[in-house]
């Protein structure tokens, strides 16, 4: 009697929709970052239209989309609500949802061999969750005066004071209701996947024999327990500051439309420190699983162990830690005591020390491989450059000195693209492409795959480059007029050559979404292991099925990545293959 | 067969597509994008900018290099030995890459940024002539002490059109305080303190020529030293963004010849007195 059997499987409703299966949860977080991320990516087309050419009229889009433009033109109100929204939306409503809640959901449980989360009803809940909060979040746009246009960090007293911007009125506090519902469903999937992976281990499966990808989302998900609360707190704050009088983060003395308001007492540094006590560890939330996604695929594809595993997740645990306390590293110019600004400098760029084991673990790891240039390898491989080019722009935003020019300036927005954006979405691209045969029992087009590569990678890069220097060159950002500055003159031409280089990507992501729904029903079949790879999820069929494996859950023998350690060219041992059996799977 | 020599020339794209990549990074940091330093302290600020320029990217092309050189070597489908895995190695090349990213970036803060930072944040000066910026959406009010050399009072309750800073006519102090809009005269050479003060919602007082940049906030006062090297106009832009005028919030620093600095303060007068 296989557990399969035992467990019928269930009906649409509860298969498609009000799933508790971590594999259905897992596809249906990525769809619905996919569709945000149509959203956002459609605000950013926008923004750069309007960055490169300011005083261009564009009637067209005036009548696509009539309460941002006036006379074709976006009206500046509306260009901050679109920064805010394309800002929060992709980080919390597509690269969170995608990277670590669809990618650790899916994965997880295969790659440590159980049959489904802890708590497969919380799940549920965790997603449906989201899904209020993302209608609430794009709801915002309704609003009498618009979304919410105080920056995805939504400092006050911007952002508590309704009278001081048109997006800090209903659109702040709906942005506010859709955040809190983000992290109740964020810190609800955190919960289930510390304790799946502390708990739900197969077999064999010690801690240090899981792989990589398991680590940074078990990592990750930590990270996220002790750091969003205080963003809770701030939001719930900022809440009450605004609907309940309060003073939290609002001093005495403030003028508003030519009154004195009543508030006294509180302070807007305050908001700072609890919103980056969040705000930073979330990057790592974010750029961990990334790389985490980066070494699996990396051994996969490349034929070798991991260079440095132990190493690696050693590394992983020492940037965690140290991301918990370099917070302060956002508010160099805020007033903040210099010493402290100077204690948080010195933290934050030791993150270089441990941050360099992982870049390099990454490029050695291709040292004597077989690399197969799969379009996930290839994506693998830009996020190695990704990493390079974003982890040392960061040393300058670091270093407290060298912020003082660079702060908030273009230079900080290419920097976060570079390791939030990049990083991360090449990593989604290289899982679905990795993992797209265990999620639909298919493969996706690889010549359309590596088009999609070239087309997104070249160009995405060096619009993201071109952003620092733009920032060296001293424009800020959250500018919605450059032409507003004489000293800014000589370099609009890098506006125009970024939004040019980032359309290309743009309108190249239609060809992924083809491919990846084109596939989904007609690509070539494959088997349970068409990457011949070693981790336990490629022992089930693909698609995996309910309950992921049949009657016995697999157990495993070794670690993750025992590639050609056989002596065979093409060689490879499953983690779940016993030893004596062991010899004889080769390739 | 085939499918081997295909990689081959994948390899060798992806080769030249990093490679530009490195080219295009390099090439663009290296070239000097930041407008002319005019302050005494940014000429510190470019040290450290330029140091880590020159740190970082050799790190960066050596470690370019390394990576196209694995994907031309193990990436054309030519069997190579299998790896062993050995843990002693891994360890070096853990301390190695620790050891040296620390040193170079601690070097950055502590050595080269430091001493840079104790400018910017030194003791004020008694020379320093001190101005008052109070940031409010979307225009900087600049008021100057006048000849008493005492900032009067200020109110919030008096803040209105025709009193921007909201100056209280009961304090003796207060009628001869000068007061203008988006526009700061200094002289050139001598420390500059500004006191800054905010009324409403968070802003940045940054001159980029000076690399000054601090934020303005309600209920703390912040402060800017510099002293300003080169005669000229230098444009002051908000870089916190503070609502829908934020990209207009702009004014400038005028700075001086001393006697042409002390000739317009002589022709200003108090701004409750006109």
């Amino acid at each position: 009697m296989s557990a399969t059997a035992e467990h019928a499987q269930p009906g649409f409703w509860r298969h498609y929709v009000f799933s508790t299966d971590h594999k259905m949860i897992g596809k249906q977080y990525i769809l619905t970052a996919v569709v945000m991320a149509l959203f956002a990516t459609t605000w950013s087309v926008l923004l750069r239209l309007h960055l490169a050419w300011p005083q261009a009229q564009w009637p067209l889009l005036g009548k696509l989309f009539p309460g941002l433009f006036q006379d074709g033109v976006l009206l500046p109100e509306r260009y901050l609500s679109l920064v805010t929204m394309h800002g929060t939306v992709m980080i919390f409503f597509v690269i969170s949802i995608s990277l670590v809640s669809g990618f650790g959901n899916f994965v997880i449980p295969l790659q440590i061999g159980a049959r489904d989360m802890a708590y497969p009803f919380l799940n549920m809940l965790s997603y449906w969750t989201i899904v209020p909060a993302c209608l609430i979040m794009l709801a915002s746009f309704f609003a009498p005066e618009g979304a919410a246009g105080s920056g995805w960090t939504a400092y006050p007293p911007l952002s508590a004071l309704p009278d001081a911007a048109p997006g800090s009125g209903l659109g702040q506090t709906l942005w506010l209701f859709a955040m809190a519902l983000f992290i109740a469903s964020f810190t609800m999937g955190g919960l289930n996947f510390v304790t799946t992976i502390l708990n739900l281990r197969t077999r064999g499966m010690s801690m240090f024999r899981m792989p990589l990808t398991v680590w940074t989302m078990f990592i990750a998900s930590i990270l996220g327990i002790l750091a969003f609360p205080a963003l809770t707190a701030a939001a719930i704050m900022l809440l009450l500051d605004r609907l309940g009088s309060t003073s939290f983060f609002l001093p005495s003395g403030l003028v508003m439309g030519g009154t004195v308001l009543p508030h006294q007492g509180g302070t807007p540094l305050l908001f700072q420190h609890l919103f980056w006590f969040l705000g930073h560890p979330e990057v790592y939330v974010l750029v961990l699983p990334a790389i985490g996604i980066a070494f699996d695929v990396v051994a996969a594809h490349g034929r070798r162990p991991v260079f440095g595993y132990r190493t690696s997740v050693w590394a992983l645990v020492v940037v965690a830690v140290l991301s918990m306390i370099v917070w302060g590293h956002h508010m160099f110019v805020s007033g903040m005591s210099p010493y402290v600004g100077e204690y948080f400098s010195i933290a934050t760029v030791s993150i270089t020390g441990p941050f360099a084991v992982l870049a390099l673990n990454l490029v050695a790891s291709l040292w004597r491989a077989e690399i197969r240039l799969t379009s996930a390898m290839m994506f693998a491989l830009a996020i190695v450059a990704a990493v390079g080019i974003g982890g040392v722009g960061g040393i300058f935003l670091a270093t407290a000195t060298s912020d003082q020019y660079l702060h908030n300036s273009y230079f900080v927005v290419g920097h976060f693209h570079l390791m939030i954006a990049v990083v991360t979405f090449f990593a989604i691209f290289a899982g679905i492409y990795h993992w797209f045969p265990k999620m639909f029992g298919r493969r996706m087009n690889e010549t359309l795959g590596k088009a999609h590569f070239w087309l997104t990678v070249p160009t995405t890069i060096a619009g993201f480059v071109t952003m620092h220097f733009l920032g060296m060159a001293g424009e800020q950002r959250h500018l919605y007029d450059p032409s507003a500055y004489k000293f800014l003159e000589p370099v609009q031409w890098l506006n125009v050559l970024i939004s040019i280089l980032l359309f290309i990507p743009g309108a190249a992501q239609f060809l992924f979404l083809w491919n990846f729904f084109h596939s989904m029903v007609a690509g070539e079949r494959v088997g349970p292991n068409p990457w011949q790879a070693t981790t336990l999820e490629w022992t089930t069929e693909s698609p995996a099925p309910h309950l992921n494996w049949g009657a016995e859950l697999p157990v495993a023998y070794r670690g993750p990545y025992d590639y050609r350690l056989n002596g065979a060219p093409d060689g490879y041992e499953p983690q779940a293959a016993a030893p004596s059996a062991a010899a004889l799977v080769t390739s | 067969m085939k499918r081997e020599r295909r990689q081959t020339g994948e390899v060798v794209a992806l080769i030249l597509l990093f490679l530009a990549i490195t080219v295009f990074t390099v090439g663009g940091f290296a070239r000097q994008w930041m407008p002319p330093v005019a302050s005494a302290h940014g000429v510190g600020v470019d040290g450290v900018i330029w140091y880590l320029l020159k740190a970082t990217g050799p790190v960066l092309v050596t470690g370019a290099v390394i990576f196209m050189y694995f994907l031309w070597r193990y990436g054309r489908g030519r069997p190579t030995p299998a790896p062993t895995p050995n843990p002693r190695a891994e360890l070096w090349w853990s301390i190695v890459p620790v050891v040296g990213m620390m040193a170079l970036t601690e070097v950055g803060v502590v050595v080269k940024g430091m001493p840079v930072w104790e400018q910017i944040y030194a003791p004020i000066p008694a020379d320093a002539v001190t101005v008052e910026v109070t940031g409010q959406q979307f225009e900087w009010i600049v008021r100057y002490p006048g000849p008493d050399g005492k900032f009067g009072r200020v109110k919030p309750e008096l803040v209105d059109k025709t009193n921007p800073a909201g100056l209280d006519r009961d304090d003796p102090a207060a009628l001869d305080d000068i007061v203008v809009r988006n526009q700061v005269h200094v002289p050139l050479g001598r420390p500059v303190y500004i006191r800054l003060r905010g009324r409403d919602v968070l802003h940045s007082f940054s001159v980029a020529s000076f690399r000054v940049k601090q934020d303005v906030v309600p209920g703390v006062l912040n402060r800017v030293l510099f002293v300003a090297t080169a005669p000229g106009r230098y444009e002051i832009a908000c870089t916190q963004v503070c609502g829908m005028g934020h990209y207009k919030m702009h004014g400038a620093v005028y700075v001086d010849q001393p006697q042409d600095y002390q000739d317009w303060l002589q022709h200003q007068t108090g701004w409750l007195q006109q």
